[in-house]
């Protein structure tokens, strides 16, 4: 949950999706999900004489699965808050074990 | 129950813990398909799903020659990073 909320903070930010057959996608986040499948509008393709068949593409929907990276703009990215939110959601995945 | 414990007081009791005291702290992480990275840690969870901050991405390329082959490595750097659990080998806190 931590990193679908993660990423709804992102929306409407500039990202580059690095996807596990190592072609880049950069565009607008538009949604996200809690399979953390992704859309983007606006895109471009890093390399695009490489791949050309995306040329045409404007918005694309992105399974969560065949992602590798996704490259953030720092700025956009408050990195205390996030580190606070991943002890709390770690210690809550602790009591969670404890009690199952 | 779990209240008396919360993680800021919990020693090393399961393999993510080790992940947890990382935090903030620079990391080396070995990923499938011969990728390293090099990067200050800001946020995991339980798949492995990383946020790392100023990464050095290190890609190890085999050039198959006439010859015996020839290891080529190329370097990427990134300011903020997502990584999907499921590429992730393995963290390794640096020292």
């Amino acid at each position: 949950m931590l990193f679908f909320s993660f990423f709804k903070t992102l929306v409407n930010h500039e990202v580059t999706v690095e996807l596990k057959n190592d072609i880049s996608i950069r565009g607008t986040l538009k949604s996200v999900d809690q399979y953390l499948n992704i859309k983007l509008d606006d895109i471009s393709v890093v390399e695009e004489m490489k791949y050309p068949h995306l040329s045409s593409v404007k918005n694309v929907f992105i399974r969560g699965s065949v992602v590798r990276y996704v490259h953030l703009p720092a700025a956009a990215v408050d990195t205390p808050l996030l580190e606070d939110a991943t002890r709390r959601e770690a210690s809550q995945a602790v009591a969670k074990a404890k009690q199952g | 129950m779990a209240e008396a414990e919360d993680a800021g007081a919990n020693p090393v009791n399961e393999p993510l813990d080790l992940v947890r005291l990382s935090l903030n702290e620079v990391v080396f992480v070995k990923l499938r398909g011969d990728r390293e990275l090099q990067g200050r840690l800001h946020a995991y969870d339980s798949h492995c799903n990383l946020v790392l901050g100023d990464v050095t991405e290190t890609i190890y390329m085999v050039d198959e020659e006439d010859e015996g082959e020839d290891v080529r490595t190329v370097k990427k750097q990134s300011e903020m990073l997502f990584v999907r659990g499921d590429s992730v080998v393995l963290i390794s806190p640096q020292q």
